[in-house]
Formats: C-alpha cells, structure tokens, sequence
C-alpha cells in the first residue's frame, strides 16, 4: 500500500466526491462521509510526508509496471503521466488535508440549515483533489487539469448561496479570473511542449534555455500564478470570494490559493533553474510584489465594515510575507554565501508562514463565520457586546488576532521574525514594511475586537448563544495549532519547513527523479 | 533542550519567554491585588452618568466600527481616494489589472533574454 500512497491521497478523496451525491435524502450522512474522507487524506498525507523523510523525492509513474520505472526501456524521455513528490510538495499536501478536514468539521453544523449538502461536500472534496493534484504533480499539463479541477470546484462552492446574489456574482468572478489564468498556464504549457516535446516538469527544466520563448512562457506562467495567489494589483477577485464563499469552505479555498503560490515557486525554482541570470531580476518582482500586497492588503482591510471582507484583504496581506521571504531566497539563490547566510532563513520564513497563515486565518474566518451564524450579519457596525455571549469563539478570536498580528508566543511571529531578520539584509526598506504591515494589522484587529466582541450587551442579541459544538472543535483545533506551532517552532521548522525549502533549492534531485534516472 | 528559533541574526526562546510573561502576569497581580477595594459592580458607580441624566439605550453609546480610527482615514483621505478608485469591482478590470502586470513581467523578462 505504501508504494502507491501518491496514488490513494488523490483516489481516496474523489471517490469521496463521487459518492458524496449519492446521501442526497440524507444530508448529514454526508457530512460525515466528508469527514472521514478527510481525516483519512490527512493521515495519508502524514505517512507520505514520513516517507519524503525516510527516503527522498518519491516518484510514482501511472501505467508503469512498477509505479518507480521513470523511463521505459528504449526511450530517452519520460512519456507517462507522473507524481513527484518532494519536501515542499508534501508540506503543501499537509495543509490541504488537515485544512479540508477542519473544513468539513465546521461545515458540519455552520450549513446545516441550507439545501443541496450532497453537492456541498462532493465540491469540497473534488477541491480538495484540486489541490492535491496540484501540488503533486510532477507533469505540467497535469497541473493545468489539477488547477481547473480546483479552480470550478472553488468558484461552484463560492457561488454556492446562489439565494444572494453578491455570491453568485462572486462565483461568477472567481470562475472567470480563474479561466483566463488556467487559459494563459495552459498558452506558456503549450509554448514549452512546442519547444521540447515534452510535459514533464523535471525533463524541461533540464532542457529550459534564455530564449525569448522560453522567458514569455515563464513570464505568462508567473503573471497567472501571481494572480491566483492574490498578489497586488491583481487581488481583486480574493475579497469577493472569501467574503461570499461559506466560513467551513474558507480554509480549503485559503489552500487552494496557497496551490497557485506553490506553482508560482515551483515554476520559479524548479522549472526555471537554469535561468540563472533572470532569477534574481525575478526575486526582486516577488519581492517588490510582495511588499505591494502586504502593505496595500492591510491599508484597504482597516476601511472595511464587513468582518469577512475584512479578513479578506487581510488574507491579501499575509500572502505578501510568503512572496517576500521566498522572493528574497529567490534573489540571492546563485549566490551561495548571502543563501547561507540569510536566503535560507527567508525562504524558511516565507513557507513557514504558508501553514502558519492558512490555520490562523482559517481560524479567523472561522471565528468570522461564527459570528454570521449567530448574528445574521456580517457588519461590524451593527455588532458588539458579544464577547459574553460567546466566549469560546472570542478567546478563538483572541489567539488568530494575536497570530495574525505577529505578536508572541503565537505561531505567526515566528514565521514573521524570520522573514524581518532575513529580508533585512537584502534590503532594510523591505524589512521596514513588513513591520509596519504587522503593526497595522494589530490595528485592524483591535477594532474588530472592540466593536464585534467589546462594548455594551445589545439588546438584539440578548437570546444569542455560542455556537454549535462541531464549529467550537474545528476552532480550538486550529486555535492549538497556533499555540503549538509558536511554542515549539523549531519543531516545525526542523520537520517540515526546512525539508521543503531544501528542495526548492536543490533542484538537482528533483531535475534526476529523486536519482532514479 | 528548550525550543529556539534561530535566524542566523540570533535567536528567539519562546518558552523563556513565556515564563517571564507568566512572572510579570504574577507580579501584576499582586499589585492590582493591593490596590482599592472600593470599587463596586453594583451600584450607582457603573452608570455613564451620575449627574441624573436619563441613560441612552446601548445601541447609542456603542462605539462603532466606522467610528474607529476615524482619524487616521482622515489624514489618508488622498491615499484612500486612489485605492478604492482603483477597486472597481468590475470583473473586467480584474483581467485589465493581470494583463498590464502580465505585460510589464513580460517586459523585464524578455528584456533581459
């Protein structure tokens, strides 16, 4: 069973989705069905992990003898379809699975009232493979079917309140933003197997050269990913998404935008390696992107009025931390000694805040979620006084605000700290930035707390009650996680942040299948 | 061994510095233990206004989230203008947006093939 792992995490979880409308009389049934699918991709995922650590990339090959034959005898270049999956692929498998199934947890009693569950949950888990297929992949065009997969799958789920119609435009948007950067993946895709023959990621970046052709694809490639992560100014279609879509769904959308950041790194890295004399120019893009989209994330989040809208643009600005830490690895990744002395500690800094963001902001829409469910609203302006009505969800609040902001011992500071101690030495400026953005988070933070949870008891919640029992474990589930991670983070570190960074830049072992060919 | 973040600049010991946080909690405590007991939930001491004053309903005196750092908006009015100028919500200018960006990515790019 072990050997074909690459395989199950992606079976197990369709077949999920396949089944999933078959509980249409039963609703709840397939909640739960959502549920254990879920918990066992998130044990998969660990065991696949595991084995990236005992034994290196793992490389499975579809219609293969032995799912480990790279090439077939006689042939040059690899033809079949292929998994590889290496530190950082089993990083971002990780967070998918744990994401869908706090996910699936919360959505259990937070959509309970609405209708067509069956296609709720069968969407939830079709993202899920998305996402998987994603960041597993070892085949560009597989990616581009895997980004789709995620990219309907998530813009269904956005519009699923179709009764409003700020959801429907919302889906409706994510489906078209989605569709022209999968259109232009699918364009540079086409350019590179008119130049090579070939999809395998590993065998092109081995062939990629400085040609004009080549620098269009990888410029295409990179504008689409930056889009669909979020990135300044083309955040746009985030707010509307992530406000409109359900609170159990935000953590698996958060992941499956964090997929597109993983394809921008994966591209940037690994498929265009060689590029030696390009990638600094373009570390400083993703740096300079990042800054952008942290700093301009923040200032638009403190205006805001909808809680959700709110977190939104928030998501917007931490997405701005990832791209400037690994964009700052990025910039000095052929100069060996500032990669040892700081690029290393940045790039460790930018992927450690991929997981630390995802489960506090997750825990923060969740929070946000909660408080639509018991109040109706999602304007601040007409909440307040509900800290004593729901206490569980405002210590919730308490720990992802507090993540958030970058203040210890939660486990958002110690994403940030490595990306300020690192990102100074490239450039003070950026470092600057990056402190002022958290500075103006804690701000934003403070005034969702005074008016949503502080102030006097209204009277129009005076029968509120805290929410239902499945929410409140899907919250302290990702509340523990923040502690946790900010306690012992050089556990994490050591586990799983470090192994990923690695392999983004020892490009070597990825480009030889893990040195099976 | 205690759990450390090391950056290369230095270091950070979160569970050293939760003991202190623990301490200085403690410490706090006792000196909000020493001070006045005077202070009383229920009586007249709780109300907005002691000097007879009938009390507006709560929905009145809540602070609002508009209301919050008013002043900050304010002093950014210029700033502001441009950006939520900027955020049209039109789903045409989103793909306006990513073609420029595409473009210009394309041009630092191809310009140094």
């Amino acid at each position: 069973m072990i050997e074909h792992l690459p395989a199950l995490i992606i079976a197990i979880p369709l077949f999920g989705a396949f089944i999933a409308p078959l509980f249409k009389k039963k609703q709840s049934i397939a909640a739960v069905w959502a549920i254990l699918i879920t918990a066992i991709t998130v044990i998969l995922s660990l065991m696949l992990m595991y084995q990236v650590r005992l034994h290196g990339i793992i490389v499975y090959v579809f219609g293969a003898d032995k799912p480990t034959i790279v090439l077939p005898s006689g042939y040059k270049v690899p033809i079949r379809i292929m998994f590889e999956i290496d530190g950082i692929g089993a990083f971002m498998a990780i967070s998918a699975t744990l994401m869908s199934f706090v996910g699936a947890l919360y959505s259990y009693s937070h959509v309970k009232a609405e209708s067509g569950l069956e296609k709720y949950y069968a969407l939830l888990l079709l993202l899920e493979v998305g996402i998987l297929g994603m960041v597993l992949t070892g085949d560009l065009f597989n990616l581009f079917v895997f980004l789709e997969i995620a990219g309907i799958a998530g813009s269904a789920l956005v519009g699923f309140r179709n009764y409003r119609g700020e959801a429907s435009e919302a889906g409706i948007k994510y489906l078209i933003v989605s569709a022209v950067a999968s259109l232009m993946v699918l364009f540079a895709i086409g350019i590179l197997y008119g130049e090579y023959g070939n999809l395998n990621l590993a065998y092109i970046s081995r062939q990629v050269s400085l040609s004009t052709l080549d620098m269009i694809a990888f410029g295409l490639l990179f504008a689409s990913f930056a889009m669909k992560c979020g990135s300044v100014p083309m955040h746009y279609w985030v707010p509307d998404a992530y406000t409109e879509v359900p609170a159990g769904i935000n953590p698996v959308l958060l992941v499956s935008t964090y997929a597109s950041l993983y394809a921008l790194f994966r591209v940037s890295f690994t498929l265009f390696a060689n590029v030696s004399i390009s990638l600094e120019r373009v570390g400083w893009i993703m740096s300079v992107l990042g800054v952008l989209t942290m700093f301009i994330g923040v200032t638009m989040a403190l205006v805001q009025k909808d809680v959700k809208r709110l977190m939104s643009y928030h998501a917007i600005s931490q997405t701005g931390y990832m791209l400037l830490g690994v964009g700052v690895g990025l910039t000095v990744l052929h100069n060996s000694d500032a990669l040892a002395e700081f690029g290393r500690t940045a790039m460790a800094g930018g992927i450690f805040h991929i997981i630390n963001h995802i489960i506090y902001k997750s825990l923060l829409l969740m929070t946000a979620g909660a408080l639509f469910y018991v109040t109706g609203t999602r304007n601040l302006n007409e909440m307040g006084g509900l800290a004593r009505k729901m206490p569980i969800t405002t210590l919730c609040f308490i720990v992802g605000a507090a993540a958030i902001s970058g203040l210890p011992p939660f486990n958002g500071f110690a994403s940030k700290f490595l990306i300020y101690e690192s990102s100074y030495r490239l450039n003070p400026l950026l470092a600057v930035f990056a402190m002022v953005t958290s500075i103006l988070t804690l701000a934003s933070f403070v005034k969702v707390f005074a008016s949503a949870f502080l102030g006097p008891p209204l009277e129009k919640f005076e029968n509120v009650r805290e929410v239902p029992r499945p929410m409140i474990v899907a919250m302290v589930i990702l509340a523990l996680l923040c502690i946790l991670f900010g306690l012992f983070p050089d556990v994490v570190l050591n586990k799983i942040v470090y192994p990923a960074v690695d392999a983004l830049i020892n490009v070597a072992q990825y480009q030889s299948w893990g040195g099976l060919a | 061994m205690i759990s450390k973040l090391v950056t290369g600049s230095g270091y950070w010991s979160p569970l050293l510095w939760l003991a202190f946080l623990i301490l200085f909690t403690l410490i706090g405590y006792v000196i909000y233990s020493r001070g006045n007991p005077s202070y009383k939930k229920e009586s007249e001491q709780v109300k907005p206004y002691l000097s007879g004053n009938a009390e507006p309903s709560k929905e009145k005196i809540q602070v609002r989230a508009s209301d919050i750092y008013w002043g900050f908006i304010e002093a950014l009015k210029e700033y502001y203008k441009v950006l939520q100028a900027i955020h049209t919500g039109d789903v045409r200018d989103y793909i306006l947006w990513y073609l420029g960006v595409g473009t210009v990515i394309l041009f630092l790019l191809v310009g140094g093939a």
